[in-house]
């Protein structure tokens, strides 16, 4: 069995969930225009999926093959749920901006990927940490495409002024684009790009070869 | 994993015990923090009064603020005042309980609200001498996927918008979401509801694209919202209920009547003191002419 620290750090780096999995990427869209709402997603995802795949974990021996999905849908909706109510009652404000997607962590597949991929075949505490680490692989990206939106869509950080806007009497013209979602694809695709010229043992083999160029022959 | 897991009996039971389990934690769950997110709420709610009024004060709490508000309940039949009837507050309770409210039918029903509640709380800002200063009017009523409830705020002439807040619904985030957007909102202020005296079919409606400011009648419209033509209608028909004759039409009308009354007395009074103050400033000039010649 790997150890602890490989456990959790792997998935943040050389495995991310969105970067080389290419997973839960739509929420990483719609949560990221500010940093208080990617900090508070991170954490809700963070809390579902280490104990979903604690829970999981816990009673794998016991899950039927047959409805296995079901089980672990109905571990990760009762937490969701569970998750949600906590949020409206300690930080009602950024529950009502994230609105439906606490509850849109249902179907986000990180986490059903790591029940069904981890958890039905480790002990329960790896299993934990691994939920943890892929939760954090998620919040990472999270964090990175919302500083970039929120720094330069809004001019501040965690809604403290950093770039003084001009609509503010200062000189920063804040770019639009940036809270808007296709913001996150392209921050998302240049991390992603970073990330695996970093790992280039990430870059998938194409699927096909592109067929050289027969323009003159159809002449 | 050992074969029997796959028998039915297994299955069944697993089954069973997961849905009980989890439907506990999840009751449990929902139970116990109640009373915490009602409390947000109410905080929520009377924040957004005080938004929709435009009175914010960063350095006094919510409920420091909001003692400056007094709340009336109004009979919706009469537009009257009524007293004495403080559960008539929780608008919402009301509207599903038969004996608070009545059934609309589909002519009158244009905000898609099914029931109205008998009873309604307005709450208001008064200034030293009783006449109101804003008048917020709780409001709602159906958009694209969910009733959209939120309050209006009315300046002292009954007639010109001075804010308007959503707290609660469910459109899609980005398109008729916008409705919380605050630019948005920002272009109600100002605007008029009623186009003459008669208070039972207001003007005021959100059109589609941008409102060409040139026109005539400007004033009772404004922009649209892209992409969410339906929230935006829903938000038209909310207005054209609440403030129709099935709604606060009736209070407006009422309010407005004894606003003319008091007007009327104050003229009186006022030419009085006119009389007053010309006496003083001969007096003061007086003064004057007197320490110029020491």
């Amino acid at each position: 069995m790997a150890n602890t620290k490989e456990i959790i750090v792997t998935p943040i780096f050389k495995n991310n969930p969105i970067a080389l999995q290419v997973l839960g990427v739509c929420s990483a869209l719609a949560v990221t225009t500010n940093m208080n709402n990617a900090v508070v997603m991170t954490l809700a995802v963070v809390a579902v999926a280490a104990f979903s795949n604690l829970f999981v974990s816990v009673i794998r021996s016991h899950i039927p093959s047959n409805i296995r999905i079901i089980v672990q849908m109905t571990i990760i909706a009762s937490l969701v749920i569970v998750v949600d109510q906590i949020l409206k009652a300690v930080a009602y404000d950024v529950s009502k901006q994230l609105s439906v997607f606490v509850g849109l962590i249902i179907t986000n597949c990180i986490i059903l990927g790591r029940a069904e991929a981890f958890a039905m075949k480790n002990p329960p505490i790896p299993s934990f940490i691994d939920g943890v680490g892929n939760g954090l692989g998620y919040g990472m990206v999270l964090l990175f495409v919302a500083f970039f939106r929120e720094l330069f869509g809004a001019g501040s950080l965690f809604g403290i002024e950093i770039l003084p806007l001009v609509t503010n009497g200062g000189w920063y013209y804040s770019n639009g684009l940036f809270l808007l979602p296709p913001s996150a694809f392209f921050l998302i695709g240049i991390l992603i790009w970073a990330i695996r010229t970093w790992y280039p043992e990430q870059v998938e083999k194409p699927e096909f070869v592109i067929a050289p160029n027969t323009s003159k022959e159809g002449v | 994993m050992s074969s029997n897991n796959d028998s039915i009996g297994k299955t069944v039971t697993v089954a069973l015990l997961l849905c009980v389990i989890c439907s506990v934690v999840v009751s449990a769950a929902a139970v116990l923090l109640k009373p915490m997110q009602q409390y947000n709420q109410d905080q929520d709610r009377k924040s957004n009064i005080l938004r929709a009024a435009g009175i914010t004060d960063p350095s006094k709490s919510v409920d420091e603020l909001f003692s400056q508000i007094t709340t009336r309940i109004v009979d919706m039949e009469t537009g009257e005042f009524v007293d004495g009837r403080p559960e008539a507050e929780d608008f919402r309770r009301a509207a599903g309980d038969p004996a608070l409210s009545s059934a609309l039918d589909r002519r009158t029903d244009i905000a898609s609200i099914k029931r109205q509640p008998r009873y309604m709380p307005v709450y208001m800002v008064e200034d030293a001498s009783g006449a109101i200063e804003t008048l917020i009017l709780p409001v709602y009523g159906y958009g694209l996927w969910s009733t959209m409830y939120g309050f209006l705020a009315l300046e002292g002439d009954l007639n010109t918008v001075a804010g308007l807040g959503f707290y609660e619904h469910a459109e899609t985030p980005g398109l008729g979401g916008e409705i919380d957007n605050p630019s948005w909102k920002a272009s109600w202020q100002g605007k008029r509801i009623y186009a003459g005296e008669d208070t039972s079919r207001p003007s005021l409606q959100v059109v589609k694209g941008v409102v060409d400011t040139s026109l005539a009648g400007a004033e009772y419209r404004i922009d649209g919202l892209a992409g969410a033509t339906l929230t935006a209608n829903g938000v038209t028909n909310m207005i054209r209920f609440w403030l129709g004759e099935s709604g606060f039409g009736p209070l407006v009308a009422n309010l407005r009547a004894a606003q003319g009354a008091a007007a009327e007395a104050e003229v009186e009074l006022e030419s009085d003191e006119d009389l007053d103050a010309a006496d003083d400033s001969e007096a003061l000039s007086a003064d004057v002419d007197a320490t110029e010649e020491v």
